[in-house]
């Protein structure tokens, strides 16, 4: 068991200490892989605001993920479907009315993004609902089946022609079908920045920024601005989740994983509090789906395929699923190494050694290896198709956990779900009730 | 062992309200007597008929034995009083309302608590967690109040008394002691307690305990029984499901017989231990 004994106990600062620890040495890491590519300035701190976006995303859907498999235990696999009817209601609400010969197919009812934001959450909580509602009286297994089902059937419905374009209160509006939808309205950080009356200063910053970045320093700032927003909506989200799971809520969540017959017993109507953990999560997921597609500035049905669902269970089972802080470190393992790191390695090893001079197919890498034993080609032609094996790579980082540490890099964390300290109230005198304890058994 | 010495009988366990009972006693008069009755219940599964017609009372402040052999049909009888299953036909009435086929959390809530055959501690969850859940009506159960700042202080307030008396309880049963342990942890033992305790945070009315003593050695057995004893003299209901002969005739005033889905015989002890039919229905005389 002396594997397992926490990397955390080792490190100056407990849990706090090793998300530190891992951000710090993914950024690094990053760094000096720009070395390496030869990255100016202006490309080093595209790939840091990169590394921060997916850091945010994953760790903010890895987080609401951990409300219903860690704390309740719902077994939700359809995560891109809550994503995609947040953007998609997001983007239904507040893209700018159709005109006639825009650039846009089609438009929106021109609402404020925010309104559109709250309004995609809400949409994606109703979804949660709906699938919530008949699945839940069903053995858990079967939310898995639902939630997955009706993750592809979101999805096709946004390909479908049927829906690309409609007509609601008189506008022009649809969700694009296979095409997709531009998201055409003011950029995410002008609205914001704008609805606080700081525009003005913070395209002054962006000139001031030119000192670093001579030409063009807008897009650079606006990423890393927007990677530090994002990190903002990390903390948000774990104080709302922590808050939630220390609490007689979380507590009662607990139970209904641990044993909802129990939790049933004594008094506790589990199906109206599964139903509220699996909207709040679900709202959550379509708030993250948001976060991570306005920047895109278009949206693709096809985006949403179950794929992403299972990476943010990837992210989950690293971090340990119960546990918040490790949820963070999960979506940040994950987003460095995992996502974003194969496609850096495999840059980093044709720029350091351009003349590799891999095979050109799986034939001619194989082929040598049978007739002469030569295991080199296959070795190049993997390192070359690092990207194309991403999936492959990730089913055996899985495969490792679950062997070696099936509580995810944390260990066992449990957070203890009430709203004080647990121990003895200082106002109790310890009587003799508990001094000739010890007996049973 | 512990029964030298006396564990502090205190205020924890005594009912809070007895004298909504005694309320009772003016309107209507049997139910003061007799809070559970059942009513000609049957539940069949398939072709086997496990209830075929039991009817019973269970008197107020008593501890009442349900007995019968393998099969008799007390587990799912349990379990039809319980809410777990919901009967095909007859009737169940708490304190004089009509609970036939409500929700397992509707009939705890209003104030009949079971404990289960296997202890079902929830493992991941430590003994305080444990105790922590079962008290009804927590404030921070709504999800609002325990997120909103400002609102969670009325939480944090209530919580602070609950834990008071969490540890009380834990006192009362002996098990203060392993009360940051992991409940996956515990002995089988240990675990028995951990649930009595557990129910007695619900305030109820009226325990139901499915046999609490199977696979418990005997001292600890006693210091359950005594538990059951001492709270019955605090005014709780007990009905007891054992298939332990002597365990029932020793320690119930009442005894109600299941054969084959129905009441056999009830009585005292004395009257069941010279029953002629129970000799033979657990003996198996009539095959």
């Amino acid at each position: 068991m002396s594997v397992r004994d926490d990397l955390a106990a080792r490190m100056p600062g407990g849990d706090a200490g090793l998300i530190v620890f891992v951000l710090v040495s993914a950024y690094l890491l990053y760094i000096l892989a720009g070395i390496g590519l030869g990255y100016d300035l202006r490309g080093q701190l595209n790939s840091i605001a990169t590394l921060t976006f997916y850091i945010g995303v994953f760790a903010m859907l890895s987080l609401a993920l951990n409300l219903h498999w860690g704390y309740t235990g719902l077994f939700n696999i359809g995560i891109v479907g809550f994503m995609a009817v947040g953007v998609y209601v997001m983007a239904l609400v507040s893209k700018p009315v159709f005109v006639p010969g825009g650039a846009a197919q089609v438009g929106g009812l021109g609402l404020p993004l925010w309104v559109g934001i709250l309004a995609g959450m809400l949409a994606a909580a109703l979804l949660g609902l709906v699938v919530a509602l008949p699945a839940l009286r069903l053995r858990a297994d079967y939310l898995a089946i639902v939630t997955i089902a009706m993750s592809e059937i979101v999805r096709f419905s946004f390909l479908s022609g049927e829906l690309q374009q409609f007509s609601v209160l008189g506008n022009t509006v649809g969700f694009g079908g296979g095409s997709g939808l531009i998201l055409d309205f003011v950029p995410p950080l002008q609205a914001l920045f704008q609805s606080v009356g700081l525009w003005g200063v913070y395209l002054g910053f962006v000139d001031a920024f030119q000192v670093i970045v001579p030409t063009n320093p807008k897009p650079v700032v606006d990423g890393i601005v927007y990677g530090l927003l994002l990190l903002g909506f990390v903390s948000a989200f774990y104080w709302l989740l922590k808050r939630t799971g220390e609490s007689p809520f979380g507590r009662v969540l607990k139970a209904i994983r641990e044993d909802e017959d129990v939790a049933n017993a004594l008094g506790k109507d589990t199906d109206k509090f599964k139903i509220k953990s699996f909207m709040l999560g679900c709202a959550l997921m379509g708030l993250a789906g948001i976060l991570w597609l306005i920047p895109q500035g278009a949206v693709t049905p096809n985006f949403f395929r179950p794929r992403v669902t299972f990476f943010i269970w990837i992210a989950l089972i690293i971090g340990g699923a119960g546990s918040n802080t490790g949820s963070v470190l999960g979506g940040a393992v994950f987003a460095a190494v995992l996502y974003q790191g194969p496609r850096y390695f495999q840059n980093l090893v044709s720029a350091v050694f351009p003349n590799l001079g891999s095979p050109a197919g799986f034939g001619q890498a194989i082929g040598p290896l049978i007739s002469q034993l030569d295991p080199v080609p296959l070795l190049l032609y993997t390192v070359d198709s690092i990207r194309q094996l991403q999936l492959v790579v990730m089913g055996l980082v899985l495969i490792w956990l679950m062997h070696n540490r099936p509580d995810g890099l944390l260990g066992h964390r449990k957070e203890t779900a009430s709203v004080i300290s647990l121990s003895r109230p200082k106002t109790m005198a310890t009587d003799g009730g508990s001094v000739e304890g010890g007996d049973d058994e | 062992m512990s029964d030298a010495a006396d564990p502090p009988v205190d205020d924890v366990a005594t009912k809070p309200d007895e004298d909504a009972l005694g309320a009772f006693a003016s309107g209507v008069e049997t139910t003061v007597d007799f809070p559970l009755q059942v009513e000609g219940l049957h539940k069949s599964f398939g072709g086997i008929t496990a209830v075929d017609g039991a009817s019973f009372e269970v008197e107020a402040g008593s501890l009442t034995g349900l007995i019968g052999p393998n099969g008799a049909g007390k587990s799912t009888t349990f379990n039809l009083i319980t809410g777990v299953l919901k009967p095909d036909a007859g009737t169940v009435t708490f304190n004089g309302e009509d609970i036939t086929g409500e929700e397992p959390h509707e009939i705890a809530n209003r104030g009949m608590v079971r404990t289960f055959q296997i202890a079902r501690e929830l493992s991941d969850m430590t003994v305080l967690e444990n105790m922590m859940l079962a008290p009804k009506h927590q404030r921070g159960e709504e999800l609002w109040r325990s997120v909103m700042p400002g609102v969670r202080d009325d939480v944090r307030e209530q919580e602070e008394e609950l834990l008071e008396r969490v540890w009380e309880v834990l006192d009362f049963f002996d098990i203060a002691h392993i009360a940051e342990e992991y409940a996956g942890n515990l002995s089988g033992g240990q675990r028995k307690l951990l649930e009595m305790a557990r129910a007695l945070l619900t305030d109820p009315d009226m325990l139901l305990l499915d046999e609490p003593f199977a696979g418990v050695n005997p001292t600890l057995e006693k210091k359950l029984l005594k538990h059951v004893h001492e709270l019955r003299e605090q005014g709780y209901t007990f009905l007891l499901v054992e298939h332990d002969m002597d365990l029932i005739m020793n320690n119930c005033e009442h005894v109600i017989v299941l054969h084959q889905g129905k009441v056999l015989t009830e009585g005292t002890p004395d009257d069941i231990r010279s029953n002629e039919e129970v000799i033979e229905a657990y003996l198996g005389g009539n095959v």
